[in-house]
Parts: structure tokens; sequence; C-alpha cells
């Protein structure tokens, strides 16, 4: 079998397609957040409103990112990376003695959005978000 | 692994109604289930999959934990109470354990 340089070339190109394409697949997309929001608010629709999510701009350390949220009046509160594997990071379900509101420390894959959706006591849903760079991503590998 | 601790922060007095600040923190791998050994096998996950705070047996917050949070997972919260009482804190493990400890809370 003759080859001609631009078919080998082709060939070629081919197999790195391929080879690379499981590694972008490995990512969650913010296709798979949607879906995590959908879930989380029954397809009811998602508004703005009084919610803050406290994150650094920008993390040196993608293990361990501080962050924090808030919305007064709020029942649970769903966190979610966007660009994580796993996009869900926690779900907080408030009680009558708590206020809506919590911190923790979360692990970041790389550069990306983390979304915060509430759900309120009235059964309405707001949500909000923040992009946080980060230097090193914290997902092992 | 370290013998896993859990603790807390929490005063010991408050006056009834006044918010105060609960910061809470255990010592544990949380292995995410993502990252593979030196032979390339993915390590299972084993994490804290529930987090929960009870004031006299009523619930105050229970967090949902996915592998996205931190070793040593840290949670800090914010909270208020009328009466004096007991905030139990547990952390319910992924191989079955839970992790236990509690605090009184006086009203002065």
């Amino acid at each position: 079998m003759n080859l001609s340089r631009r078919q080998t070339l082709a060939m070629g190109g081919a197999a790195a397609t391929i080879t690379l394409l499981p590694l972008s697949f490995a990512h969650a997309t913010p296709e798979a957040a949607m879906e995590d929001i959908v879930e989380f608010s029954g397809g009811a629709e998602v508004g703005e409103g009084d919610i803050t999510l406290t994150a650094p701009e920008i993390a040196e350390n993608g293990n361990t990112v501080p962050i924090s949220v808030a919305a007064p009046g709020a029942v649970s509160i769903l966190v979610l990376a966007e660009g994580n594997p796993q996009p869900n990071v926690a779900t907080f379900h408030f009680g009558a003695m708590a206020a809506s509101s919590a911190a923790t420390r979360i692990r970041l894959a790389g550069t990306q959005n983390i979304i915060a959706v509430a759900k309120m006591a009235d059964g309405s849903f707001i949500k909000t978000a923040a992009s946080v760079k980060v230097t090193i991503g914290g997902c092992g590998g | 692994m370290a013998k896993i601790k859990p603790r807390v922060k929490v005063p010991k007095s408050v006056a009834a109604g006044e918010v105060f600040t609960v910061k809470t923190l255990i010592n544990h791998v949380m292995e995410s289930g993502q990252r593979k050994d030196s032979d390339g096998n993915k390590i299972p996950q084993r994490i804290i999959n529930t987090f929960e705070a009870t004031f006299n047996g009523e619930t105050v917050l229970s967090i949902d934990v996915a592998g996205a949070v931190s070793t040593n997972p840290f949670f800090e919260f914010q909270m208020k109470v009328d009466a004096a009482g007991d905030l139990a804190f547990k952390w319910h493990d992924d191989d079955g354990s839970v992790y236990e400890t509690s605090k009184p809370i006086a009203i002065g």
C-alpha cells in the first residue's frame, strides 16, 4: 500500500483527535451543572435575588478554596462547581434556628464558575455565580 | 489514618435570640474517588457524606457533602437559640462510621 504524504498526515491527525477526545469528556460541562440545578429546583424557574456567594477571585491552591454562601430566608442552598469532574459540591439544609448562611472549603479542578442556588421558604429559587481563577487544580491525578 | 477527631467551636453562653457563629472541623481524608494510585487504579471514594447539627434534638443544619469538599472538612454557620441546651454534631462517613461530639450552650 502506498500512502501519500497527505494521507499519512490525515491519519495522524485523526489518531490524535481520538486520543484527545476522552480528555475533554473527563471534566463536567456547564450543562452537567445545569442538570443538577434542574434536579434541585424540580424544573422551576430560577431567578435572581438576595443571595451572596463569596469566593476568592484567585485561588492559588485548588485543593482548598474557602467559600461562603448566604441567602436570607433560604431553606436550602445547593453549591455547584461547573468545571469539576462532578459538579455537585454540597447542599446545605437550614433548620428554623440556623441563619441561612454557611461557609466551607472546597476543591476546584481548575479556573471555573461556582454556582449557588437557594430554595426560598416560599418555594421560589434564586441563584448566583462567582468566577474563581485556580493556579493549581485540586483534583489529584 | 490518624484517629478521626472532630473539633467544634461554640460559645459557652449566649443571649437568647442572639446570632452566633459555630465552626466545625474534622480530620478526614475526603478521598474524592477521582485520584489514581501509582499503578493507575482509581482510589475508591471515601468521604464524609453527611454533616448534621442538632440542638436539643431539632435539626439546625444538615449538609449533603460531595467529593468536592476539601480534606479535613470545615463547616461554619450561624444560628440562634432561645433556650439553653446541647448542640450535637454528627459526621457520617462513607464506610458507615459516625463521628459525634456535642457542646452545651447556656443562656447568659
